[in-house]
Formats: C-alpha cells, sequence, structure tokens
C-alpha cells in the first residue's frame, strides 16, 4: 500500500528552531477561532459592550486636551489639540492594548499548552489581531471628529495600512518578548502597565515630535510608534511633518523586534508547557 | 499492514524538581544575581561544598522507552500513577520534548489528553464545538459536516445554542467527549479520556473508540479501565516508574500488572488526601473485606459469602449519592458493579455530613476460584463522577468448596438448579 506519508521526527532541539511559518499557515483556521474566540468573549455580557473601544482613548484625549492643551499651551502642529492628540491614540490603544492582551496570552492558555499540539506563535498573535475591531471603531470615531473640525483627509491615507501594519508588526514583536519571558518570569506581566506609560511619553503623542531637533529627532524615532504617530497625523490631517526618515527608521526597528521576538519565542518554545 | 505508524527510539525524559518554583519572578533573578557570588563565597570560606545547596533534583520520568506500532493496531498504555504514561502522551502528542531519543510518526496525529480543552464558559455548545474542533486540528468544514452527528452523539440538542456555562457538568462532559470523539486523525492518542460521564454514556465511548480500531486507524490508549484496554487493545504496553516493564498480548500484560500492583493479603486501604475538587464532597477513607462474622479476610471460600465494606466521609450534604465497587477478574474481565443506591430505600435521599460505612453482602457461590481486584467509585447517578480508586484491594476465591470442574468456562461460575424430565 504505497501512500505519501509525511513524517513528522519528535526529538530534542538545540538553541535556536526555525520559525516555521509554513507551519502556522496550515494551522491558520485555528488562528481565526482563536481570533474569533476573543473577540466575542471580550464583549459578551458587558453593559456598554462595543463602546469600550473608543472610552479609553476618547477620556485620555480629553485629560490630554484639558492639561497639556488648554493648560500647558503645548504646540500642535497647527492643528486643534483635540484632534492632534486623538489622532495618536488610535494607532496607540491598539498597540498598548495589543501589548497587554498579549503579554499575558501565553499564561492564560495555559490549559490549551499543556494539552493540545499547535503552534504556539498563534496566541499571542490571536490577542494582537483581536484589537483590530476597536482600531475600526476607534477610527470612525476620529473620522467623526474630523468631519466636526471640518478637516479634509489628504490624498496621503493610501499610506494608512502600511502604518496600521507597522503598528501590529511592533505590537507582536515586543509581545514575543514579552509572553515569552512572562511564561518564565511572572511578574513581567506586571511591568506591562509601567512599560505602556513610558512608552506612551516616549510617543509623540501629547507633544509634537517638532518640538525635537535633528538628529535626536530621527534618533527618537527607533521608537516604532513614532513614526505611525506622525504619520497618522500627517496622512490624516496634513501636518507638515512629512515623516520620510522618521518612518524608515521606525519600519526597520518595527521588523527588528519582530524578527528577534519570533526567534526568541521560538527557542523557548519548548519550555512552555513545562513551565507554564 | 506491515507499514509503521509510530517508531519510539529511546525516549527519555528529564524534570527538574525541587526547592525551586518552576516559575521566577524577574525581581529575584536579578535580586539573586547580586547576592549568589557572596553567598558562593561563604560557602566557599566555611569550607562546604558549593553544588549541595544549588542543584536541584533531576528525575527521570521516562527512560529509554523504544517501542513500535504498526498502522491499525491498537496498544494500551498501563502503570501505576507517576510511571509515566501521560508523559509519553505527551512526548508523542509534541507538547513536551525528550531530553533524549527520538520518535518518527507516520501520519496525522489526533491527541486526546483531555475533554473540552479550550472550552469557554461564555461561548453556546455550537460555538465551543467550532472552537474545540479547531483545536483538536478538525478543519472547519470537516466541523460543518460532522456537527449533526456531533449533537446527537452528545444528547444535548436542545441546549445547544446556550452558554455552555449553564450546562451541568454532565452534559458539559458528553458534548466535549462527542467532539473528540469525531476526530479523525490517522493516528490516535488517548489519555483516560474514557472515564467521564455516567455508565451509559461511557459505554457508547467504548463503542464509538472500538468502531474507530476497526476502521484501521492506529491507536494508541492509556488507562486504568483494564477492562477497556482488554476490550479494545491488540497489545499493552506495561510502564513502571518511567521504564518499559514490558509489552506484549493485552491479556499477558494486563494479568501481569495487576497481580503485582496489588498483594494478596492487602486486607484494607487507606487512601491519602486527594487534592481533586471534586472529592471535596465525598472522600474514600478505607476498604475492606469481611467474613460472615466480621472478620477481615483475604481469601474467602467458594461457598461462602462474604462483606464488602467501604468506609467514606461526607462533607457536604449530597443528594442520590452511590458508592459503586467494581470487581475484576485476573484477565482484566468486569464481573460486576454494585452501588448502595441498588437498594431502593437510598435513592433520592440526602446523605448529610458526618462517616458512613457502606457494606455489601456478595453471594456464595457465585465467584470462579480465583484472583480478584476491587476499584471503588462514587457518584451521583446521571450527573457526574466524584471519586474513582482502582484497583484498591485484591481477594482469592479458593476452590474450598467448589463442587463444579476447575476447568469450568465463564467469568462467573454460579452453581445453578436443573430439573431433568424425561
Amino acid at each position: 500500500m504505497e501512500q505519501n506519508v509525511q513524517v513528522i521526527r519528535i526529538e530534542r532541539s538545540r538553541g535556536w528552531v526555525a520559525l516555521q511559518l509554513k507551519e502556522l499557515w496550515a494551522y491558520r483556521e485555528l488562528l481565526y477561532f482563536l481570533i474569533w474566540r476573543d473577540v466575542k468573549v471580550r464583549y459578551k455580557q458587558t453593559a456598554l459592550g462595543v463602546s469600550w473601544a473608543i472610552i479609553q482613548p476618547v477620556f485620555t484625549m480629553i485629560v490630554f486636551s484639558l492639561f497639556f492643551g488648554r493648560l500647558a499651551k503645548m504646540p500642535s502642529d497647527g492643528i486643534p489639540y483635540p484632534l492632534f492628540s486623538y489622532a495618536a491614540l488610535v494607532p496607540w490603544t491598539f498597540f498598548s492594548h495589543g501589548l497587554t492582551l498579549a503579554s499575558n496570552s501565553l499564561v492564560g492558555s495555559a490549559n490549551l499548552i499543556k494539552k493540545v499540539y499547535f503552534p504556539r506563535l498563534a496566541i499571542p498573535i490571536a490577542s494582537v489581531t483581536s484589537g483590530v475591531i476597536d482600531f475600526v471603531i476607534a477610527f470612525i470615531v476620529l473620522l467623526g471628529m474630523m468631519l466636526y473640525y471640518g478637516i479634509v483627509p489628504t490624498i496621503n491615507v493610501i499610506w494608512l495600512p502600511l502604518l496600521l501594519l507597522i503598528t501590529f508588526i511592533t505590537s507582536l514583536g515586543v509581545s514575543l518578548w514579552l509572553s515569552a519571558l512572562n511564561v518564565q518570569f511572572r511578574d513581567v506581566r506586571y511591568m506591562i502597565p509601567f512599560l505602556t506609560q513610558l512608552w506612551l511619553f516616549a510617543t509623540p503623542i501629547a507633544y509634537p515630535s517638532s518640538l525635537l531637533s535633528e538628529p535626536w529627532r530621527t534618533l527618537y524615532s527607533l521608537n516604532p510608534m513614532v513614526g505611525v504617530v506622525e504619520g497618522f497625523r500627517w496622512a490624516l490631517l496634513g501636518t507638515e511633518t512629512a515623516p520620510g526618515p522618521i518612518l524608515i527608521v521606525s519600519s526597520l526597528a518595527a521588523l527588528a523586534l519582530l524578527v528577534g521576538g519570533a526567534f526568541y519565542f521560538r527557542r523557548l518554545e519548548k519550555t512552555f508547557a513545562d513551565v507554564v | 499492514m506491515g507499514d509503521i505508524a509510530i517508531r519510539v527510539q529511546g525516549i527519555s525524559k528529564q524534570y527538574r524538581i525541587g526547592k525551586k518554583e518552576r516559575y521566577k519572578t524577574l525581581r529575584d533573578t536579578l535580586a539573586s544575581t547580586v547576592t549568589v557570588p557572596f553567598q558562593r563565597a561563604g560557602r566557599l570560606l566555611r569550607g562546604e561544598g558549593l553544588d549541595v545547596a544549588e542543584r536541584d533534583e533531576m528525575i527521570w520520568a521516562l527512560k529509554d522507552i523504544s517501542v513500535e506500532l504498526r498502522r491499525g493496531e491498537a496498544i494500551g498504555v498501563i502503570g501505576a500513577n507517576g510511571s509515566g504514561k501521560s508523559t509519553f502522551l505527551k512526548i508523542l502528542s509534541r507538547i513536551t520534548e525528550p531530553t533524549t531519543g527520538f520518535a518518527d510518526i507516520y501520519g496525522r496525529v489526533g491527541s486526546l489528553l483531555e475533554v473540552g480543552t479550550g472550552f469557554h464558559p461564555e461561548l453556546t455548545g455550537r460555538e465551543n464545538t467550532y472552537l474545540n474542533g479547531a483545536i483538536l486540528g478538525m478543519k472547519r468544514d470537516e466541523i460543518d459536516r460532522k456537527f449533526d452527528e456531533i449533537v446527537a452523539f452528545s444528547e444535548v440538542e436542545r441546549f445547544i445554542d446556550t452558554p455552555v456555562k449553564h450546562y451541568s457538568s454532565g452534559m458539559y462532559l458528553r458534548l466535549a467527549f462527542a467532539v473528540a470523539a469525531h476526530l479523525d486523525p490517522e493516528i490516535l492518542l488517548v489519555d483516560e479520556v474514557l472515564a467521564v460521564g455516567d455508565a451509559g454514556f461511557q459505554k457508547k465511548c467504548l463503542g464509538k473508540m472500538g468502531s474507530v480500531t476497526k476502521e484501521g486507524r492506529t491507536v494508541l490508549l492509556v488507562s486504568h479501565n483494564m477492562g477497556a484496554i482488554a476490550q479494545l487493545c491488540a497489545r499493552t504496553v506495561h510502564l513502571e516508574q518511567g521504564r518499559l516493564k514490558c509489552v506484549g498480548p493485552s491479556a499477558e500484560v494486563v494479568s501481569a500488572y495487576l497481580s503485582s500492583s496489588v498483594g494478596a493479603d492487602v486486607k484494607s486501604s487507606w487512601f491519602a488526601d486527594s487534592s481533586k475538587p471534586n472529592h471535596a464532597e465525598v472522600r474514600f477513607s478505607s476498604a475492606r473485606l469481611l467474613s460472615v462474622d466480621e472478620q477481615p479476610l483475604s481469601v474467602v471460600r467458594f461457598d461462602s459469602a462474604f462483606f464488602v465494606e467501604i468506609a467514606y466521609a461526607v462533607l457536604v450534604p449530597i443528594r442520590d449519592l452511590s458508592i459503586s465497587y467494581k470487581v475484576h477478574d485476573a484477565q482484566g474481565n468486569l464481573v460486576f458493579e454494585a452501588m448502595d443506591t441498588d437498594m431502593p430505600e437510598w435513592k433520592g435521599r440526602v446523605r448529610e455530613p458526618g462517616q458512613y460505612r457502606s457494606i455489601c453482602e456478595v453471594l456464595p457461590s457465585f465467584l470462579k476460584p480465583g484472583r480478584y481486584h476491587i476499584s471503588l467509585g462514587s457518584f451521583v447517578e446521571h450527573v457526574k463522577m466524584i471519586e474513582k480508586q482502582e484497583s484498591v484491594l485484591s481477594f482469592d476465591v479458593s476452590e474450598v468448596g467448589y463442587p463444579l470442574n476447575p476447568g469450568r468456562l465463564g467469568v462467573v461460575s454460579p452453581v445453578l438448579q436443573w430439573k431433568v424430565i424425561g
């Protein structure tokens, strides 16, 4: 009985492990179900349902507008301050939520990890991806705000999908590092709020990056969210700061985080079931 | 027919156990980076060995396991708790890596290490079926095709669109098992999941397992249920403390395992506290056999009655509790099962917290001479299983008082009345 059967060899892996993206692709249906589960569960039985997606960025914008916009009279590249900060908060919230969820995702799925085989990369990927719906809703509110202020988006909106992609890559990249670390060191999870707070202020959300002079500004865009946020504002609101070099540095930094995170994650993956 | 489905060669798994927590905090690790050098220096100065305090203990959960499974074969894996059975399955399921050795798997593997993995209480039965199916490795269109079958098997049609947090634990388990039972891989690895649900459902599960093996799939079944092993598997592997004790035809291996695991002169067993949450309701404390004049025994005459006494503590008021025991013969056949709710007085009654003993009288002139093993169970019929203790006691029925030919066939050997008319 001739059969072309694939053989899988099970043995100890040493050192750095291949990413095996082909296998991840083979499990794409499971990935879809995990995302679907995360999204469904997030909003079931909540009183405010989907509006949670906008409460955080909107309230942050209000607080920033009061304290930075009014009180501190922060410059905002010629755009009304609330719009200026909200346009940055939309991709930022996607990034930080993804990070918060995904960092604890492995520990939260401990029962799955101990009992079923599938590429573990699917778990943080699902966590980050499940935030896309929240992003879309917050984005719609952004469009509403632009309407209110009478600002028309520029032709550069075609760059928005790329910017979203960079946000996704950054969020996932950092999450891979953190979720893998969190399995071994459980207090990593408690460092996340602190980390996102710091990161928020290291990103030009409450203030414009034009406050910095070159070369500091380009160096500062090693924070991938710098490129994303400035890019968002440039594409939608037409700020003058065309983010060419910033965007390039940010994209490269994002990719480095992702690739490094993926390899680190895969290397630690074999210990997950034993330690989680 | 001659094709190999799984080849296991020298698989070993080492675990680190010890005083250290399995997971650490970053804070502690950073702190110890500073303090450890000082501690080591201190020990050096005092003349103590450096390694002693720091080394964790390493244990071999599995050592040097080699076995081959042919395609279409059903093989059982038995052994005491902690003998490495689950670790073995985990390695073959690629959940954990072996420390040394390798295994080659030819074909798609489906692993059933637990039922209901990934079930989320907020999702409905329908949604969880899809989710669980995907987790187990089924494609979406496969689940679509089998959906009606799965729901019919689980007997929860009416509730399929309610969130599973409203299900009774019986319904939950039935649905979970129904999904798992419809997995269609070439190689199926099953870890003791047959012990779900009430007796009727268990029989259905066993039947489904049986048809799976007949379809030519390769099955590896880990179980404590010797009857299931004997019924479903042609060969059995016996693991003892991580090593392969023996592998061979099921009847032989099971028989050898049962005789070695419990000595014939054990008259009673005392159970340590169990940590499983369900056991918080009823806990077995001991079991023993008594003669008609209430003396503990381990050998009973064929023609004499005897008593099985099970002592247990009820911790919360519980309605419809059943205390049962099963008797298996040396070949692993289940001879009979008896439960105290067979007596109508106890059906529907509530047992208040306290110490109880359920004592069962076993008929004389019924069990064939030979070695028998008793397993205990406590449950609420049709609702949930509370505790199971397999092979806790053994006893012998002697040939004293046996009027029939010793070669008499059959699992039981009653002496029945005949009338000859002619």
